[in-house]
């Protein structure tokens, strides 16, 4: 049994990482503890910084030096960690940012929610970029998906996010550990001192003009790889579900088993899980054949819901169950919403 | 034929992109040197932050990280946690250093990180044309506060010297003035005394060195340097502040 938080710090360090930078904040405390903990045990550096903004720049000092880091925080936080997330993706720089996040703008409470889907998809801070997200929905996931992150943020030199919330983070469940990773790719291009090579350069912006161009068309040429190869979503009886949940971490669980009830009620109905929010699994949306009606259900107040529809373009009617500010659904409440739409379809009464 | 002035080995070819009398070529020059005579081109990373020398790893010849604009230790801090046996600076101005970047500067230094620091204190914002710096001048001319800086509304300059000296994990400290040959040479003697720092001592070392910006004085070269002189170094007096390597060794 472990703790979601808890999950993250051991897969992190089992992906070899060996860096860990960050600033309390609940409610992800049992992580930067986890970490301060674990990480001396195996050689490792925790540092507890004296900001966000500090905590991220000391991660981006490491992952240019070649390393495999880890910062995390929760929506506040995290906000200020975007100046750095921003230089991440202009230097092209592998790195693992956890927020446990919170609802509402400004303070927020520690009650979970998802509102931070926007920033985390959208690129976050300044400029034309992303990073890879993912939303774990069970412990093992957190686990599953860390281990992945660092895999495909090396890959691709990109930062990655694992974006979850405060009952993930907290929840217990069994788990099964993953295997160590024996060997961490080579990291030619890293600032390490040039002894036997010619210099590295990390560095955010190039020195002319066009090469600024150059590098946001190679960032963009990366990211149009990326999102060809690297959607990931469950599918839950979508080969012929009429109706069809989209939900991604612990509100996924409630809707699944809203599916379930359903399910044995007669109703055909299934759901989309993505796992990865960036890139958003567009192509799970060309999957689902006898669609006619989609709940998008989020702890937020219609974030996804616009993926989802840009993913449907207009095909199949769209409806959002969701609140913002810490609100977590009842599955007598998701299933009050998808009859409600499926009757409302039924009768041709609804709209796009 | 003799060859008795060359480049350092640690500068490339590109020629210098500074304003016509800026201290800051003079400050390279001596980065340079300084890196060539202690043999560390090979295990150095710089981190180049934000201000006129965002770009000093176009004359800089080897690791660079470039740094968002004020967390120049932090990111130094990141890299030498990570590479505990490489020898790692930041080469920062007064406005990165000691405006947007204090917090990352004090906190560097309260925990004695083993890092150097060149701090090139020029009394002003060059980059961005020449606003008020935390540094600059009781009465000083700057583009946003063109009556001159009143205390009384932006408060005093601030020494950054001393205060980091008065922190005790910080091992080596000194300011300098790049405005005579003979205070360059010794600009150089506390250079590398603040590299000492970190590679004999494991300590944070850093050297201020007051420049010009004659462009954002209005003053020709020789002029700004003259007045660099005659009203810098009153506010900020030269000297070693800290020298914990020398008390331990005596
Ligand atoms: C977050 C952020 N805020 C503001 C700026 C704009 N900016 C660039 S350099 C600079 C001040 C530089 O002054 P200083 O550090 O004294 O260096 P100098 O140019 O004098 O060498 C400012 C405000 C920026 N690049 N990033
Ligand atoms: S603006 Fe000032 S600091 Fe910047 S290059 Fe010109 S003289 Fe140097």
């Amino acid at each position: 049994m472990m703790k979601g938080n808890e999950a993250i710090g051991e897969a992190a360090i089992r992906a070899g990482c060996r860096f860990y930078f960050g600033y309390p904040i609940t409610p992800q405390n049992e992580l930067l503890e986890y970490m301060a903990r674990k990480l001396p045990e195996v050689g490792g550096c925790f540092l507890q910084s004296e900001s966000e903004l500090a905590g991220a720049s000391m991660l981006y000092g490491a992952a240019a030096a070649g390393k495999r880091v880890m910062t995390s925080s929760s929506s506040p936080g995290i906000s200020l960690m975007q100046e750095t997330v921003s230089y991440l993706a202009s230097a092209e720089l592998p790195a693992v940012i956890v927020n446990i996040s919170r609802g509402s703008p400004g303070l927020g409470r520690i009650t979970p929610a998802q509102s931070d889907y926007n920033q985390a998809t959208k690129g976050g801070g300044h400029g034309d970029y992303n990073i890879l997200v993912f939303a774990p929905a069970s412990v093992q996931e957190m686990m599953d998906l860390t281990m992945l992150a660092y895999e495909l943020s090396d890959q691709y030199r990109i930062p990655a996010m694992i974006l979850g919330d405060g009952i993930v983070g907290q929840m217990m469940e069994s788990v099964v550990l993953p295997e160590p990773v024996e060997t961490i790719p080579e990291k030619s291009w890293a600032a390490c001192g040039c002894q036997g090579r010619e210099r590295n350069l990390v560095i955010s912006a190039p020195f002319t003009d066009e090469d600024l161009i150059d590098l946001n068309r190679r960032l963009q040429e990366k990211y149009r790889v990326i999102i060809e190869r690297e959607q990931r979503a469950e599918m839950i009886h979508t080969e012929d579900a009429e109706f069809i949940f989209v939900a991604f971490g612990i509100v996924s669980r409630l809707a699944h088993s809203v599916v379930d009830s359903l399910r044995e009620k007669g109703c055909k109905v299934g759901m989309i899980r993505p796992q990865t929010l960036w890139p958003f699994p567009d192509d799970a949306f060309n999957r689902i054949p006898r669609a006619k009606g989609v709940l998008v259900v989020e702890m937020n107040e219609g974030q996804m819901l616009i993926d989802v529809r840009l993913a449907l373009n207009g095909r199949v009617p769209v409806r959002h169950y969701g609140r913002g500010g810490g609100w977590v659904p009842s599955p007598d409440s998701i299933e009050a919403e998808m009859l409600k739409l499926m009757e409302e379809v039924e009768k041709n009464a609804v709209s796009l | 034929m003799q060859l008795v002035f060359n480049k350092p080995e640690s500068l490339t070819v590109n020629p210098f992109t500074y304003c016509p009398g800026c201290s800051h070529g003079i400050a390279h020059r001596l980065v340079g040197e300084v890196i060539d005579e202690m043999q560390l081109r090979e295990k150095i990373v710089g981190v180049s932050t934000i201000g006129c020398s965002v770009r000093c790893w176009r004359n800089f010849d080897f690791d660079i990280v470039q740094g968002a604009h004020g967390r120049g230790m932090a990111v130094a801090t990141g890299l030498k946690r990570a590479l505990p046996d490489q020898v790692i600076f930041t080469y920062q101005g007064d406005g990165d250093l000691a405006a947007i970047g204090m917090g990352e500067t004090i906190h560097a230094a309260v925990r004695g990180e083993a890092i150097t620091v060149v701090f090139i204190n020029n009394a002003v914002f060059g980059a961005t044309g020449g606003q008020l710096a935390p540094t600059t001048l009781p009465g000083q001319w700057t583009s946003t506060y063109p009556k001159g800086r009143d205390v009384s509304w932006t408060g005093s300059p601030i020494n950054m010297s001393e205060i980091l000296a008065g922190l005790p994990a910080t091992t080596y400290i000194a300011r300098e003035a790049l405005t005579t040959p003979k205070n360059v040479l010794r600009a150089k003697k506390y250079m590398r005394k603040a590299f000492e720092a970190q590679t004999l001592h494991g300590g944070f070392g850093l050297v201020e060195l007051l420049g010009s910006c004659p462009v954002n004085l209005k003053l020709k070269p020789v002029e700004a340097l003259n007045w660099v002189e005659k009203n810098m170094i009153p506010q900020y007096p030269l000297g070693e502040f800290k020298d914990t390597g020398k008390e331990a060794a005596s």
